[in-house]
């Protein structure tokens, strides 16, 4: 069978289009490339959608732990506490039987209890608590004289906000935030190893890698190949927020702005 | 457990759930959070260690052992750890059996993988096919440890690198300028002044390490993820005296519980560690003690 065969049968394979059954013996170098790249969509589903409506809820926690009533103060550390503070893995595997239980409650929550929507909501929550820390730190290190300078032209609460607090937070946050981002592509990776079931082997790129590495007993090939593929991920990530983030600086000379540096940081 | 245990069908309410919570799988249970505290407390010095000699070695400049020291702390950006962990687990398996079966087994003339298969020779089994089942499980245990530690270390490496660059440069100088060597300037200066500078980093890595220990359910040791699913399953009246439904949630709530008590002492402990470490430092953060003090 040739590669291109091979391509057209497994290469959507993760979302559920071509071949049904995985190959099972005499595994060609082009399949494996093919179906761990096919399983790299869901990353990439999870990691997008997540990163997107995160976003907004970790500004919202931001302001939220920033404000002055105390209820909504409360509210926003101890959400970002109850996430930044347990693992991830935990939280998997307690969404996942938690929908479980509601689904005998009410049909509703038949979804939520499917990969693509449980996990998606557990790693929107998390980013949001991860990112909304970020920002939050950003927040408190505004130039007192931006916020003076609002002041003085006029500038008032939302407009205050929209135009100058919330781009200068961005500006300061945006490396951490980049880091951030690439974490949460990492770590979509836990999904499927955490009670979520892999609906007709429709699994994302490390499922695939396991397969893989279980059936013929030697990790030394489908675990670099996903290695390859994760790091071409995390160059394309750090192309896209380079690109922002010299939006964001744009008012700046030239010899002011710093290019994006990536510095690791680690496991959630 | 307790003498009224002896038949669980006539117990209810809180009665019933004092033996239910002290049979002897719930034993196993509270066991396994003592195996994740030794493996954090194995680990982490493991770590260090580790991070230190890739630190070490990216400073070097005989350039073989420079460049491995940088691969080693570059190799784990970019890809998800816990692809990592499951790398690791097989590959350090079958590298320990491969040398062995090199050094046991010279006149073996089969190759080593065939089809689908790892094949070495009996003598060189890990542990050997005879062993008693603790054997196993320390053996797998060791694997863990080792993956962790070799995981960690090179986040650590990274850590004490930055740490080592963030040493005050007229300090190394003024070494040079005594007339010490190299080795001396980094044993006498460097390495005694970059904990200072390394320790948030380090602190952050220990909440990080903390947060990872559940990870080890993925490399086949029992630990407190194995039992909460093992023992919160639905549990039929035909094999247990103790049915009930299924309490998985209930019992990785207790899970979520125990991690965010954990990571909120281990953060007022680190706290202040740091109080202790910055008094009298010439940084901002001593200068406000000072202040404070007066």
């Amino acid at each position: 069978m040739s590669c291109w065969q091979t391509i057209q049968d497994y290469g959507l394979r993760s979302l559920g289009i071509g071949e049904r059954l995985l190959p099972r013996q005499d595994f060609t170098l082009c399949e494996q490339v093919t179906l761990i790249g096919s399983g790299l969509l869901w990353n990439i589903y999870f990691g997008a959608l997540a990163l997107l409506a995160g976003f907004f809820l970790a500004t919202a926690l931001a302001v939220g732990k920033g404000a002055r009533n105390r209820a909504v103060r409360r509210g926003s550390e101890w959400f970002i506490f109850l996430f930044r503070g347990s693992p991830l893995f935990i939280q998997f595997f307690f969404a996942y039987f938690a929908f479980l239980s509601l689904k005998q409650l009410s049909p509703v929550f038949d979804a939520f209890t499917s990969a693509w929507l449980g996990a998606l909501i557990v790693l929107f929550f998390n980013t949001a608590a991860y990112s909304g820390e970020i920002f939050y730190g950003a927040l408190r290190s505004i130039p007192k004289g931006d916020v003076e300078a609002a002041d003085a032209y006029g500038f008032s609460g939302w407009p205050r906000f929209r135009r100058i607090i919330w781009p200068t937070m961005l500006r300061l946050a945006w490396p951490a935030y980049t880091n951030e981002a690439i974490f949460l592509f990492h770590a979509t990776t836990l999904v499927f190893f955490t009670g979520f079931p892999a609906w007709q082997q429709r699994g994302d790129a490390l499922y695939y890698a396991n397969y893989f590495a279980d059936k013929t007993f030697n990790p030394f090939v489908p675990y670099p190949i996903l290695a390859g593929y994760f790091i071409l991920l995390t160059l394309v990530l750090l192309a896209l927020f380079g690109l922002i983030n010299r939006r964001l600086n744009r008012h700046l000379p030239q010899e002011a702005r710093r290019p994006l540096k990536f510095r690791m940081n680690l496991i959630r | 457990m307790f003498s009224y245990c002896a038949d669980p069908d006539t117990l209810s309410g809180l009665t019933w759930l004092s033996c239910y919570l002290t049979t002897g799988k719930h034993m196993s249970f509270y066991l396994s959070f003592g195996v994740v505290l030794l493996l954090l407390a194995i680990t982490a010095p493991a770590a260090l260690m580790f991070g230190f000699g890739g630190a070490a070695a990216a400073r070097s400049r005989v350039w073989p052992v420079n460049w491995l020291g940088r691969g080693y702390i570059a190799i784990v950006r970019g890809v998800p750890d816990i692809a990592f962990f499951l790398f690791f687990v097989i590959a350090l398996d079958q590298g320990f059996e491969w040398m062995r079966h090199q050094v046991l087994c010279p006149d073996w003339d089969q190759p080593i993988r065939q089809g689908n298969d790892f094949i070495v020779c009996a003598q060189a089994k890990l542990p050997q096919g005879n062993a008693a089942q603790w054997l196993h499980e320390v053996y797998g245990f060791f694997l863990a440890v080792l993956t962790f530690a070799i995981v960690f270390g090179a986040f650590a490496a990274n850590v004490l690198f930055g740490a080592m660059r963030a040493v005050p440069r007229a300090q190394l100088e003024t070494a040079e300028a005594y007339g010490m060597s190299r080795r001396q300037t980094f044993w006498r200066i460097l390495v005694p002044q970059m904990w200072v500078y390394a320790l948030p980093g380090l602190s952050n890595l220990w909440m990080v390490l903390i947060k990872a220990t559940p990870l080890l359910f993925l490399l086949g040791v029992e630990d407190i993820v194995y039992w909460a699913r093992e023992l919160g399953g639905t549990a039929n009246p035909r094999f247990t005296q103790y049915p009930h439904g299924d309490w998985r949630m209930w019992y990785f709530l207790a899970l979520l519980v125990f991690y965010l008590g954990f990571t909120k002492v281990s953060e007022v402990v680190l706290e202040r560690l740091m109080q202790k470490l910055t008094h009298g430092q010439a940084t901002t953060g001593g200068e406000a003690q000072r202040k404070a003090a007066a």
